[in-house]
């Protein structure tokens, strides 16, 4: 039981990340907050991704003499091109987001599918 | 020159994308022309990249020279030519198409900048179907998403800001789904090559980190493809999109997405692990089969085309991952088939509904009436198309339908028959909706510029400008074309489903 719930305190970190964004993804009614929400979802898997990339007694994965164990790098590249991604995406919901202000006035997603349901 | 032609599918796309901005500023019709050579350009390319294949077999390209699975490879093979040719020549042709459609939805003065996002997002379906390593996929995954928001909420229309909100919260969660699959994978192979796993993982079929990126992988790319619990994206985006938006997306976007899940289901995990391990195969035939009666059904309800045609969208997508969960040859070959067909049905379906809402501005079913005398050849295309929807013997759609048909049988699973046959009539009563309007109704005056395109009120019910008309007559030819002479797709087919299920 200690085994299953302390060795892997670090994963139950992401997944408890994980939900918060994504049950704030689902739940809240402000735009906005549900693009933070997006967001935490987002870096809790970058965080899970980077996690796995720890070696035991492994230092930073940069050269140097004699013959350390290193870190393995290629999920932090992965990550930086995640991040990207996932800027990018932020950015262009975002710009959504400013657009449906300016055309609907609110964004509270209940009083914008009022105004759409008007409008039908 | 020609053995770089898998980098150069997506490199020119992508620079062209940031010269379209730039050539736009010296006049704005320029980005037309530049989008047009791009995508002939590719259209050329991915010929070129089928018939090779079809001579020397399976090509791999890797990039910077760097040796697979440390650099990144671009495979290409049967399946890969075959959606690469299709979704290059649906970019050309909707591209011909767009200049006057997008004149008119978009404004003059945002031409540049729509065959920017445009091109992005020809970029990113082309990264899609060439690349070979499960993490460019879900970056080429991305650039497609992300354009496809911006190119739905580019007309700034309110229904169409909400839906390209919508979808781009709901494709983002998918496309994470697919980042911690890869991640699950990555963990226990220390790969990320698509062959490369496809050796590694059989050994591990065991491990709960195995299935659990698969559910992750089923889960994301299911969101992407629109298949039925997770399609709520999907009817929304295409309505309120601009026409070209409408046409493109539902032409290439979710076939793109479903070629993506059959080669992470046939060629990362094999055929075996999701039969025998997972045992997905029968949740998705479920959910496939409640995909086509539901998509036909709720399209029925419907008074605005689009919207008809986007729950129809839902319905079709059902019959491919029919196929494919079917998990026998002439399944997939079906679906592959699928893939090809519903791609030319549909592209022909929505130019045609451009071509109305150019000349008349109306979306709505019941403002149809009488088209069929002042706007022919639009017409004929749409009623082709629709005939190849329903599954008429001399088209596309008969071809695929029977396949897949046959597949149900073989599979044992002979009420999936059923459903196909009720389809095929609901089907023809949606359509034939839209058909009596046409040719047997007479045409109401006034009725122009009522919809949600403002159009001159001078402007008469004649037919389209020829170049619109002329991709859509071409879309309308080849329905029946490929339908009547199915031998190559047939073939190409079948060596990609061969491949696939060994």
């Amino acid at each position: 039981m200690t085994e299953f719930i302390l060795a892997k305190y670090n994963y139950w970190i992401y997944i408890f990340l994980m939900m918060t964004g994504f049950y704030a993804t689902i739940a809240k009614k402000n735009l906005v907050k549900k693009v933070i929400g997006l967001s935490i979802f987002q870096t809790a898997v970058f965080l899970f991704y980077i996690s796995i990339a720890k070696v035991k007694g492994g230092t930073a994965p940069i050269w140097m003499e004699g013959n350390p164990v290193y870190d393995n790098p290629l999920p932090h590249v992965l990550i930086l091109t995640a991040i990207v991604v996932s800027v990018s995406t932020t950015a262009v919901a975002l710009a959504i987001i400013i657009l449906i202000k300016k055309q609907f006035g609110t964004v509270e997603e209940d009083k914008i599918m009022e105004i759409l349901e008007l409008n039908e | 020159m020609i053995e770089h032609l898998p980098i150069l599918m997506i490199v020119v796309p992508l620079l062209s994308a940031v010269m379209t901005s730039v050539v736009g500023r010296i006049h704005r019709v320029l980005s037309w022309y530049l989008a047009v050579i791009v995508t002939a350009l590719c259209f050329a390319g991915s010929v070129s990249l089928l018939s090779t294949v079809l001579e020397t077999g399976r090509i791999s390209y890797w990039l910077g020279g760097w040796e697979p699975p440390w650099g990144i490879e671009y495979a290409i093979d049967y399946l890969n030519a075959f959606v690469l040719c299709l979704v290059a020549f649906i970019a050309f042709i909707v591209t011909v198409y767009a200049k006057k459609s997008v004149e008119l939805e978009i404004g003059e003065a945002r031409l540049p900048l729509f065959y920017t996002v445009y091109l992005l997002f020809i970029t990113g379906l082309m990264g899609i179907v060439v690349t070979g390593d499960v993490f460019n996929m879900y970056v080429f995954l991305e650039i497609c998403s992300l354009a496809g928001y911006a190119l739905i909420a580019i007309a700034g229309r309110r229904e169409a800001l909400m839906a390209s909100f919508n979808y781009l919260v709901m494709g983002t969660i998918g496309a994470t789904f697919i980042l911690l699959g890869i991640g699950h994978l990555y963990m226990v192979t220390g790969s990320l090559n698509m062959a490369d796993l496809a050796q590694r993982l059989p050994a591990l079929y065991g491990s709960k980190v195995v299935q659990t990126a698969f559910a992750f992988f089923a889960v994301g790319l299911s969101i992407k493809v629109a298949l039925f619990p997770l399609h709520n994206w999907l009817p929304n985006s295409y309505t309120y999109a601009p026409s070209v938006v409408s046409a493109i997306m539902a032409a290439t976007g979710t076939k793109v997405a479903a070629y993506a899940l059959i080669r992470v289901m046939f060629t990362v995990f094999h055929a075996e692990f999701v039969i025998t391990g997972i045992q997905v195969n029968h949740l998705w035939t479920f959910f496939a089969a409640v995909a086509i009666l539901a998509g036909s059904i709720l399209a029925i309800a419907q008074t605005n085309i689009k919207k008809m045609l986007a729950y129809s969208s839902i319905g079709q997508i059902g019959y491919i991952i029919l196929g494919v969960s079917l998990m026998n040859l002439t399944g997939v070959q079906g679906s592959l088939l699928h893939i090809l067909n519903h791609a030319l049905m549909k592209g022909t379906l929505f130019l045609v509904v451009g071509c109305v809402v150019y000349r008349l501005g109306i979306t709505a079913i019941e403002d149809f009436k009488g088209l069929g005398k002042k706007m022919p050849f639009s017409m004929a295309a749409f009623t082709v198309g629709a005939l190849s929807m329903i599954g008429v013997p001399l088209t596309v759609g008969f071809v695929s339908k029977w396949y897949l048909a046959m597949a149900s049988l073989e599979a044992g699973m002979w009420y999936l028959v059923v459903v196909l046959l009720a389809s095929s009539l609901l089907m023809a009563v949606y359509f034939w909706r839209v058909i009596d309007n046409i040719y047997f109704q007479p045409y109401e005056v006034g009725k122009i510029g009522e919809g949600p395109v403002l159009v001159d009120k001078e402007s008469k019910p004649k037919d389209a400008p020829v170049l619109m008309l002329v991709p859509t007559i071409v879309a309308a030819v080849l329905c029946v074309f490929f339908g009547i002479f199915a031998s190559l797709p047939l073939s190409i087919a079948e060596k990609a489903s061969t491949i696939l299920l060994r």
